[in-house]
């Protein structure tokens, strides 16, 4: 049975929120911030002892470009069963994302030439500041805590990143670049800040990965 | 302390008077006869920095319609010239901003901490209220409507011209500590209609037109600039994420109550907690908070006058409506909705800035024990809460870069409202 939503009130916004967050663990990092634009249409369907799919027709937004919009349909499916209660998303991108190469090669290597690890706090302060040197380090926490967010995430949820509290640079002897970050996620629903500790890796190449993640 | 802040496109966070930061600046009148001259008025908006007086945006410019503007000194005979060129009609109603400002308010400059561009603690914005009235006498006035469970006094302002019986709006900020863009856009919004406000004036004077009839001669705003003045300081010197009040929970290690659960509205019926731990903690009973009982006495002792009650929150871009605390559609629903759209179009129109509008249940989540739907329960039938900028790139934490354009398009909206609400009394 499918069912057509409004598409920016909940539920559809939830399930739009999920599907973003998604998109940016996969595609977002430190050269990429990617905000989620107009939410056009929605459907939800019930399929019987699996979960409930909602179909969505979205638009991302690269925040570098305000005008670069890119359309993507989604699907968000929160699964019945206790046992797995991760949400599978798929997502089709329509059209090309701007290319990041760029900042993410510039941010890449003045990591890698820093003599010591890099600490940073309260990202954004206390009146919304990002200092332009820790915009990528901003950048990837938004693309990292898209995996966490998707996670997490259930119908009676909907969480957004809310600050950085602290931020380290861990030294590895191989290509990637690893930061432990511990955020502060925000939960619209029960208005709760939920403190969370992620281990992240990423290289300009392969993305972001979060190999260990936990809730504080 | 008076910062004068005046009108879009002055950069200075805070200019005295004597900045001459207006120097030159021209207020131009002219009616366009026709489409062609519409355009004409389309064109320069889009070729040189103009600030609408009235109307409010160059999209709501029509034939026929009394369009009054602001350019820079640099642009005015630019501007001049363009127009006698395309035989478009106009009058020079200021020819120098600066000179009527300077005539107008006192030269005494007093730097301080207080601005409309940033974030102001609450002992800089109780001084900004006693300043505020202070230099406006016969538009605004300040009371003390009660006091926050620290003792805090809760300051309300009474912006209007004075006469009898007028109807009144009433307006709050700062429910949720965290939600620092709130107090932010009142403090804009009386610095907006008081400036407004002098300003018609001066072009009464040099226009020498009938009184033009403004919001302020035929309604009041009633304008709390911070509500849970208790929890805002917290953010400042504790927790920048806190959003309940600060009181005791007897039995509890647990501190505050959400004062926007605290409501006698379905009070702790849904989407609020019973847990003084929790972020929407109903609180021991409606109106247990001194904040929210404050509140409520003063709307109930000037329930015949209030005929619109708006509350400001952050974020997610959205203008609300009852009901929140049940499904059930009120009773005026076709035409709070219709508001609500059109309010979200004129601000939209400013920047683009798209608001999803509908009632809360519905549109957000569902929530008893809300401000607004206890209002509109009182019989204020235009009740709305704005939840503003953005929708979680930044979320609570909206870079100061952000509060002007915020707060201009916010107040778009508003004045929509007010407007309507004069049109339907």
């Amino acid at each position: 049975a499918m069912e057509e939503l409004l598409p920016s009130h909940f539920p559809a916004s939830r399930a739009a929120a999920v599907a973003a967050a998604f998109i940016r663990y996969r595609h977002a990092g430190p050269g990429r911030g990617l905000a989620l634009g107009t939410i056009r249409r929605a459907h939800r369907e019930d399929i019987d002892a699996v979960g409930r799919k909602y179909h969505l027709e979205l638009v991302l937004e690269d925040i570098r470009d305000k005008d670069s919009a890119v359309n993507c349909t989604a699907e968000v499916l929160y699964p019945l069963d206790n046992k797995n209660t991760v949400p599978d998303v798929q997502f089709t991108l329509e059209g090309e994302l701007q290319n990041s190469d760029e900042a993410d090669d510039m941010f890449y290597n003045q990591i890698k030439s820093l003599d010591k690890e890099l600490v940073a706090r309260n990202i954004p302060d206390s009146q919304g500041n990002v200092s332009p040197e820790l915009e990528p380090i901003h950048l990837l926490a938004w693309a990292a805590s898209g995996y966490v967010i998707w996670q997490n995430s259930t119908e009676n949820t909907n969480f957004q990143l809310a600050q950085t509290k602290q931020v380290t640079q861990v030294k590895r002897s191989d290509e990637y670049l690893q930061f432990d970050y511990m955020i502060l996620l925000h939960e619209m629903v029960s208005q709760e800040i939920i403190p969370w500790q992620l281990t992240v890796l990423w290289h300009p190449r392969h993305g972001v990965q979060v190999p260990q993640d936990s809730r504080q | 302390m008076w910062v004068l802040l005046v009108l879009i496109g002055a950069g200075a966070v805070s200019a005295h008077p004597q900045d001459v930061a207006f120097e030159g600046q021209k207020v131009f009148r002219v009616t366009p006869q026709n489409d062609e001259q519409v355009e004409t008025i389309r064109f320069l908006a889009s070729n040189i920095e103009v600030d609408f007086w009235q109307p409010d945006s160059v999209t709501l410019v029509r034939p026929t319609m009394q369009v009054d503007f602001r350019v820079e000194a640099d642009d005015a005979s630019d501007v001049e010239h363009l127009l006698r060129e395309r035989g478009v009609d106009y009058r020079v109603l200021i020819d120098n901003l600066q000179a009527a400002l300077d005539a107008q308010f006192d030269s005494k400059s007093r730097t301080g901490a207080h601005g409309y561009e940033k974030y102001n603690t609450w002992e800089t914005i109780a001084d900004w209220t006693a300043d505020i009235a202070a230099q406006n006498p016969d538009l605004v006035s300040r009371s003390v409507i009660g006091a926050t469970y620290e003792g805090r006094p809760l300051y309300l302002l009474k912006v209007g011209k004075s006469a009898p019986s007028k109807p009144a709006i009433f307006m709050d900020c700062g429910f949720h500590a965290r939600e620092w863009i709130s107090p932010a856009f009142c403090q804009w919004f009386v610095k907006e209609v008081t400036v407004s406000a002098f300003l018609q004036q001066a072009v009464e004077t040099y226009g020498k037109d009938a009184a033009m009839s403004t919001l302020l001669d035929r309604l009041d705003f009633y304008v709390l600039p911070v509500v849970n003045i208790d929890g805002y300081v917290y953010t400042w010197t504790t927790n920048r994420m806190w959003r309940k009040t600060r009181s005791r929970n007897p039995g509890s290690t647990c501190v505050g109550t959400d004062p926007n659960r605290n409501f006698d509205a379905g009070w702790c019926t849904l989407g609020a907690s019973k847990n003084p731990c929790d972020s929407t903690y109903c609180g021991s009973a409606p109106e247990s908070e001194k904040e929210t009982k404050a509140l409520a006495d003063f709307i109930r002792e000037h329930l015949s006058t209030i005929k619109a009650y708006l509350t400001i929150h952050s974020y997610s871009q959205l203008l609300l409506f009852p009901y929140s605390y049940t499904y059930k559609l009120p009773p005026n629903y076709k035409e709070l909705n219709s508001i609500a759209r059109a309010a979200s179009e004129q601000l939209a129109g400013l920047y683009n800035t798209k608001y999803t509008y509908g009632p809360g249940a519905t549109a957000i989540y569902p929530a008893a024990g809300g401000s607004d739907d206890w209002a509109y329960d009182q019989g204020i039938k235009y009740a709305f809460t704005f939840e503003l900028r953005d929708t979680g790139r930044y979320g609570f934490m909206l870079p100061e870069s952000q509060i002007k354009p915020t707060c201009e398009e916010t107040l778009l909206a508003v004045k929509y409202i007010a407007k309507y609400v004069l049109e339907h009394l």
